[in-house]
């Protein structure tokens, strides 16, 4: 069989792509030069007393650079449903946009759904009208899918991401199978990786590692940064010098240093990441009873029962995150039961379990300091004080009245953050820290891939490539968030 | 404000006694200690021998005492061996009695021995630290000018295309953490077989096989362009944007000043206007930024370092962290806590120097 280009039979479009971008890329250069030139349109004034002022180069430019940017935005549309239709005979790229039906199929059906209801969706519905937003929205709802389809339902993968293929090492995008079986994918899309193992799986794979630990990781580190960033904003004092010091302390270190001393075999030997996952992960639950209690504590015949239910699944869910084979801390000697194996739903595992730890502990203090410095900004409204005058209780102030009006910024840092998390996590794969060296996530596939990087760079870029995407789209969303929260 | 130093250098302090009391705790839990024993010894040590091993060289003592010795406030351990060798923390054996002293360590200006590179730890963190230096020196001569300039210039004229192509320059730039970037620019720039050096050799512009090199090893010794730029550009690129967004928020948010206003109805031409009454207001905010990027470069440089296998700083802190070699471990997290809190001080005090509408009593 012969070896896939990247194309395929689509090549003839091949020219005219190039020639499109080439000339949006001269056109973007002239147009920023051209802003350096001062505009010197003239006004001209028509006989019926209406000024109509010429559009001038700039104008020329700008609508040069519109119809090139379509232009190249059709022809990858043209790429895509071809190598939809036609598959493997469109080259790499159709076989590709084969593959992720299923997640153009769910991409469809979100934007449709959100662009239909977007006036009664609130923030997320106002996102839909900046394109900036909705670019961004579009790139991190792809890796979603992508991590949700191909990891956890295993549709969109062509081979199983750890197994070997003889005679596949470090073979170029596109390379058929030497042996191809009946019902096996015949190509390796993306190439194979230095121990023969088909990169395009190991890429989808590896999403799902990120899908699955930068949005908890994130979301952790937020109710930890948030129930202690409160109330040393709100009461001031010592507590606030305190949990600064504290902060200060952690932001200190060198994130590398700290990863390095808590994310090795020695340390998850002495237990300490159990520890600290359960002093972590208990904050959602103080966040949570606070935050229910503070609200419906008036009326103890509702909340008692509400406490009850919420707290009750929320301990399940704290003790099944924490506890893993029927034990908290397991260590050579001394053993802390937990959670019988029959009640636990999911195990995180040991390596998850100290990256998830270690991004969440270094994230905190950066949302604490956040969330403080917004509660000392907020504290001093007059809704605020017309709370106080009320009556309400400290806690209630604070999650009832600070919180929601600190919404705006810390939606948008959410988004940053989890971009940031994302980065975190390939650092600690880079350095082949946590989780197992054979482990799809993007990190450590580039740090396996960078040895042989001047001669197959193939196996590095692919991963490198989909997390500067992911990145980049958060990035973009929160901006776009950013955007249309400040122009409420 | 002399005050105001002072106490700023006594949390200073303390902080940093905290968190080497933490990389200190950490390093010497006893399955570290274990590995210690066993890479320096033999890896088929039985669990006596790892015990008599710890044991002669002082780290079964109490955290607390062990602290204090590699502080120097106590007295370093001395271990006599029955078969008559007497040795301790701050002299070899055979020394003569005359010449031992009690205490060796900080206070005293001993930073004790590293295990994996068998020398002083002192010297060995020296040459790095200059090593890097040359890096950091050279990073910031890139990133700040060129963060500055786009920061202005998208700054100037909020809204305008400039400022939109800028802007998401800069945005993309910060969601490239350094080891993508790198590992595209060693594929496109430095790789004999993809991207653009084969196509430059074909085409006889370049003599060698690659554009750049892949590795920045040569560049200890003697720098050059083609060794030396794209680890310093891999760097500047993360810290860049996040500059470049500050100076331009900084820049936006001065050219609606009421004296900008002011200064174009006079009809004082616009490239005056910038260079002359805005940029000087808007470059206070920036150069907070930029000091309190400094620490953020230092894990750049660990991953560049790792990536172009320059032998700096950051290499010497994954070699260490590595090996479990406590005390050069320490050395190094006392380095980089000290240019964190430095660089906190020193954004403090320069932006009361530079602000004249703050003051501190």
């Amino acid at each position: 069989m012969e070896p896939l280009t990247w194309t395929g039979s689509l090549s003839g479009l091949n020219i005219i792509f190039y020639l499109l971008v080439g000339l949006l890329a001269l056109a973007i250069v002239v147009q920023i030069l051209a802003a350096f030139v001062p505009d010197s349109s003239a006004r001209a004034v028509s006989a019926d007393g209406t000024l109509a002022g010429s559009t001038g180069l700039a104008g020329f430019l700008n609508q040069i650079i519109g119809w090139l940017f379509y232009g190249v935005i059709a022809l990858i549309l043209i790429y895509l449903v071809g190598g939809i239709f036609m598959g493997p005979a469109a080259g790499i790229f159709g076989a590709m946009a084969q593959q992720m039906i299923p997640v153009w199929i769910a991409l469809v059906v979100t934007f449709a759904l959100s662009i239909t209801y977007k006036r009664k969706l609130g923030l997320y519905g106002k996102l839909f009208d900046s394109t900036v937003g909705m670019i961004g929205f579009a790139i991190v709802m792809f890796w979603v899918f992508t991590g949700i389809l191909g990891g956890g339902f295993d549709l969109l993968v062509t081979h199983d991401s750890l197994s070997q293929v003889s005679g596949m090492k470090n073979k170029l995008p596109g390379t058929p199978l030497a042996r191809a079986e009946e019902g096996e994918y015949a190509w390796f899309l993306l190439g194979g990786d230095n121990l023969a193992r088909d990169v395009f799986s190991r890429l989808i794979k590896g999403s799902w590692v990120v899908v699955k630990i930068a949005p908890f990781a994130t979301l952790f580190a937020f109710m930890v940064g948030i129930t202690l960033g409160l109330p040393a904003g709100y009461y001031g004092g010592r507590l606030d010098t305190f949990l600064s010091f504290l902060a200060n302390l952690i932001l200190a270190f060198p994130v590398i240093l700290l990863f390095y001393l808590l994310v090795t075999p020695e340390i998850v030997l002495t237990g300490i990441p159990n520890y600290m996952a359960l002093f972590l992960f208990v904050f959602p639950l103080i966040f949570l009873a606070i935050l229910l209690n503070s609200r419906f504590y008036t009326q103890p015949s509702f909340r008692t029962p509400l406490l009850i239910v919420v707290l009750g699944i929320g301990t399940w869910f704290y003790l099944a995150l924490v506890s893993s084979n029927g034990t908290i801390v397991e260590t050579p000697t001394y053993v802390i039961p937990g959670l019988p194996v029959f009640l636990d739903p999911f195990d995180l595992g040991p390596g998850i379990l100290v990256v998830f730890v270690s991004v969440v502990f270094v994230n905190a203090p950066t949302v604490f300091r956040i969330v403080r410095g917004l509660a000392l900004d907020i504290k001093t409204r007059d809704y605020v004080a017309a709370a106080q005058t009320r009556g309400e209780g400290p806690w209630y102030i604070m999650l009832w009245e600070i919180l929601p009006n600190a919404r705006g910024p810390l939606i948008v840092d959410f988004c940053l953050r989890i971009g940031y998390t994302t980065i975190l996590l390939g650092t600690l794969g880079f350095f082949g820290l946590g989780l197992e060296s054979e482990s799809p996530d993007w990190g450590s596939t580039i740090n396996a891939g960078r040895r042989l990087l001047s001669l197959y760079p193939h196996a590095a870029i692919a991963p490198a490539v989909a997390l500067l995407t992911l990145v980049l789209g958060l990035n973009l969303l929160a901006d776009g968030l950013r955007e249309e929260s400040l122009r409420d | 404000m002399g005050l105001f130093i002072l106490r700023r250098l006594g949390v200073m302090i303390l902080t940093a006694l905290c968190l080497t009391f933490i990389v200190f705790w950490l390093t010497n839990l006893y399955p570290n200690l274990e590995k210690l024993a066993k890479t320096q010894g033999n890896f088929r040590m039985s669990d006596e021998a790892v015990t008599s091993y710890l044991g002669d060289r002082g780290y079964l003592q109490p955290l607390p005492v062990k602290f204090g010795q590699w502080l120097g406030v106590l007295p370093g351990w001395v271990t006599e061996k029955p078969e008559g060798k007497t040795f301790g923390r701050c002299f070899a054996a055979g020394t003569p009695d005359i010449a031992r002293p009690t205490r060796c360590g900080i206070l005293q200006g001993d930073w004790g021995f590293s295990t994996v590179f068998r020398e002083p730890v002192g010297g060995t963190v020296l040459t790095r630290l200059a090593l890097t230096g040359k890096l950091m020196l050279c990073v910031l001569l890139l990133m700040v000018p060129s963060a500055l300039l786009v920061g202005v210039l998208a700054g100037m004229r909020e809204g305008s295309k400039l400022d939109r192509s800028l802007s998401t320059f800069s945005i993309a730039t910060t969601a490239t953490p350094e080891y993508v970037s790198g590992v595209i620019f060693i594929a496109v720039l430095a790789s004999s077989k993809f991207g653009l050096s084969p196509l430059l050799n074909d085409w006889g512009l370049i003599d060698s096989k690659t554009l750049f090199l892949g590795s920045a090893t040569s560049a200890m010794a003697d720098a050059t362009f083609w060794n030396f730029f794209l680890p310093v550009l891999t760097i500047s690129l993360y810290g860049m944007g996040y500059i470049a967004r500050m100076t331009r928020a900084s820049m936006t948010e001065v050219m609606t000043a009421q004296y900008i206003r002011t200064a174009r109805l006079k009809g004082v031409k616009f490239s005056d206007i910038v260079l002359k009454h805005a940029l000087r207001n808007a470059l206070i905010a920036p150069f907070t930024v930029i000091m309190l990027q400094i620490p953020w470069l230092l894990n750049g440089v660990v991953i560049v370092e790792t990536l172009f296998n320059y032998k700096g700083f950051g290499w010497l802190l994954v070699q260490a962290a590595g090996n479990n070699d406590i005390e050069l471990l320490l050395a190094v997290s006392v380095v980089s806590v000290a240019v964190v809190l430095l660089t906190q001080l020193i954004s403090d005090i320069g932006y009361v120097y530079l602000n004249p509408r703050i003051r501190i009593a």
